[in-house]
């Protein structure tokens, strides 16, 4: 961290994320393609559900008509409360639990997931006030949720999971084939 | 010494000694509670107690004890219990005379040599007891003594009360069960003196535990007249000695062994220090940094600290606590941070002011990663004063911040002007783990920026104790709010953390 001082270009910086947090992915979710997602897993095994860059809601310039966590009748991830150190109360999920759907203005919907099994811990309700942040600063302050992990759980919910450079092999194989395609 | 014994004893003593009964048992069945008659050798306790019963000059007890006090080694041991020290080194230094004489008196007195049907030895074999805790050499003030005496030995109280009290029933008053003096008080009649003196003090109490057992008479617990005498423990009265002659031998058959000593126990009273420290390295954690079981690095301020402490004191372990906690990577400079120490099992525990800076000192020497400062004794309860005061007070800290995009020094001049700045922090991501999430108001009082190069400048913050000044910088992924990216509009990351001051305001501090 000393020589950080020397360098001072953002390339060179080991952001938040880089330093605290291992990046892990889903491909194309539920078969769709380029539905992609991340999971950033803090090294205490906290996971903050993300967008991954490649997710078609970032693409092409789309803006965000509604998200909503209300993703069905009787079940709204805005009610999710936990109490305690234990976090008692929060909603458990699975792998391929829906935590909202985002509605694009052109009418496109998308359902993102919750990726791994763990006790739901928040949402991120300024995305509702602020669907930019999530086109701006996706894998920030546009995060879609907080989850823990059993603790017994918390290295294995990974191993489904796209590691960073499997991820971007997927995305390069991907862009051969729209080159090839085109 | 002469026994405090009446005439109206006398069939009692008789019937004892001839069950049985040790010489120090005796003396309690007959309530003797003058502990200095429990102390002495028991062969000398028993020869007064033959005389008491057989002595020629009945009248003159006085006189015939004297007579007897003139032999060398019975005056000494008979002499009052302080001077059990001077007995002991006698014994070392003129190791022929004492065995000689311990010959003699065992030859006089056969009967020592057998185990006492009651006691089952615990008030005849007792010298290992001091000897436990001489050996790991505690210092300590007064002493509280704990026995565990196997359970079935009140059997054998019981049934020989019943013995005696048939004997006596017409002959003296009745004998009461509740007179007899409890054999644990007894034993520590015995043993405490003996180690108090040996050791001496009056103000940190020592907990010694002793634990005796006797496995040839454990069934004994199984038999009926045990379970009489635990449901009626004090109204014994109303059965009969023929009933109990049903169930127990009465009195006591002689037992072949004497009682185990299964182990004694020694705790001292936690001693309690507090200081303060400086940390100067950013990679050591202030408590064992653990990551599924396996060590993250080498060392650990409280670690640090602990060696030397422990050593000083001879403790067996200790409980850390500070006033908060610094990250793994951030130093706490100025005058330190409050912590305090409890600890456990001191074997040592009065250190004076300048054995205190002696430790201080070899702290301070022993790594240069850390500085103690201010180390002290204190009270348990004057512990309370470090915690209590933790969410009030505030804390100073600098901290080197990285920019995204180039700055000059004048785009950061404005956050000098930011005062009472309250912060909404939800629970960190990095913490969250082990504590409730919650939103919490933190303020920030003031902020100072110093100017470094396009993409850093060092911030100083002034802020409320619980602020967490890391997620205030790069916004936790906006879970703070407003943050330093929020106030800069551009990213910011923070490089580099330093607590300058803790301000609480204990421990006092000492002057150097």
């Amino acid at each position: 961290m000393e020589d950080s001082k020397q360098t001072g270009t953002e390339d060179n910086v080991p952001s938040v994320i880089d330093r605290y947090f291992t990046r892990w992915y889903r491909a194309d979710l539920k078969g769709k393609p380029c539905e992609d997602h991340c999971v950033l897993q803090h090294s205490n095994r906290i996971c903050v559900v993300t967008l991954a860059e490649t997710h078609p809601i970032l693409q092409n310039g789309r803006t965000i008509k509604s998200i909503n966590y209300q993703i069905s009748d009787g079940c709204s991830r805005l009610k999710n409360k936990v109490s305690g150190k234990s976090k008692r109360g929060g909603q458990f999920l699975t792998d391929f639990a829906p935590l909202c759907r985002i509605t694009c203005t052109d009418e496109t919907e998308y359902t993102i997931y919750s990726c791994i099994r763990g006790r739901l811990l928040e949402v991120n309700e300024r995305i509702l006030e602020t669907p930019s942040l999530l086109l701006e600063k996706p894998s920030t302050e546009g995060y879609i949720a907080v989850i823990l992990p059993k603790f017994e759980e918390s290295k294995s919910i990974t191993e489904n999971l796209l590691s960073r450079e499997e991820f971007e092999n997927i995305v390069s194989k991907r862009r051969v084939a729209e080159s090839q395609s085109s | 010494v002469m026994l405090p014994l009446k005439d109206k004893d006398k069939p009692v003593v008789q019937k004892l000694l001839s069950a049985g009964c040790c010489a120090r048992c005796v003396l309690r069945f007959c309530c003797v509670r003058v502990q200095a008659a429990y102390r002495r050798p028991q062969q000398e306790i028993l020869k007064d107690l033959q005389d008491f019963l057989h002595g020629p000059e009945k009248n003159q007890c006085d006189v015939s004890t004297d007579n007897k006090s003139c032999d060398p080694v019975v005056s000494e041991a008979a002499a009052d219990p302080p001077s059990k020290r001077a007995k002991l080194e006698t014994d070392l230094s003129d190791d022929g005379q004492a065995e000689a004489a311990a010959a003699a008196a065992a030859a006089i007195i056969t009967e020592t040599h057998c185990v006492c049907v009651v006691c089952l030895g615990v008030l005849q074999e007792f010298s290992d007891t001091d000897q436990a805790v001489k050996t790991e050499k505690y210092e300590f003030d007064s002493l509280v003594l704990s026995v565990s005496l196997p359970a079935q030995l009140c059997v054998r109280e019981h049934s020989c009360w019943l013995h005696v009290k048939k004997e006596v029933r017409e002959k003296s008053p009745l004998l009461d069960k509740e007179d007899i003096v409890p054999l644990k008080e007894a034993y520590k009649w015995l043993v405490q003196s003996t180690i108090s003196t040996e050791l001496g003090g009056v103000f940190s109490p020592l907990e010694v535990a002793v634990e005796f057992s006797h496995n040839p008479t454990d069934s004994d617990c199984e038999c009926h007249l045990y379970q009489q005498t635990i449901l009626h423990k004090n109204k014994c009265k109303c059965w009969a000695f023929m009933s109990v002659c049903r169930h127990y031998s009465c009195p006591p058959t002689q037992p072949s062994s004497s009682c185990v000593l299964q182990g004694i126990q020694c705790l001292h009273q936690s001693v309690f220090i507090a200081g303060r420290y400086n940390k100067f390295c950013r990679s050591l954690p202030q408590t064992p940094w653990l990551i599924d079981g396996e060590r993250r690095m080498e060392s650990s301020v409280e670690e640090l600290i602990a060696a030397p402490v422990l050593s000083a004191f001879r403790a067996n372990g200790f409980n850390f606590s500070s006033s908060g906690r610094e990250d793994v990577d951030v130093r706490t400079l100025g005058n330190g941070r409050p912590f305090a120490m409890e600890l456990l099992n001191p074997h040592r525990a009065r250190l004076n002011v300048q054995d205190m800076k002696q430790l201080q000192e070899s702290i301070n020497v022993s790594s240069d990663k850390i500085r103690v400062r201010d180390l002290q004794i204190v009270s348990r309860e004057a512990m309370g004063r470090m915690k209590e005061g933790e969410e009030e007070k505030t804390k100073t800290y600098t901290a080197l911040i990285w920019t995204r995009k180039p700055i000059k020094k004048e785009d950061i001049a404005f956050i000098s002007d930011i005062k009472e700045l309250t912060l909404d922090q939800k629970t960190p991501l990095r913490v969250l783990h082990r504590r409730a999430l919650a939103v919490r108001q933190r303020v920030v009082h003031s902020m100072n920026t110093r100017f470094l190069d396009a993409h850093h400048f060092h911030l100083e913050l002034k802020t409320q104790a619980g602020t967490y000044v890391k997620e205030f910088v790069h916004g936790d992924f906006g879970r703070t709010k407003p943050n330093l990216c929020d106030l800069l509009k551009m990213d910011t990351d923070i490089l580099e953390l330093d607590v300058e001051s803790v301000d609480v305001d204990w421990p006092p501090s000492i002057q150097e």
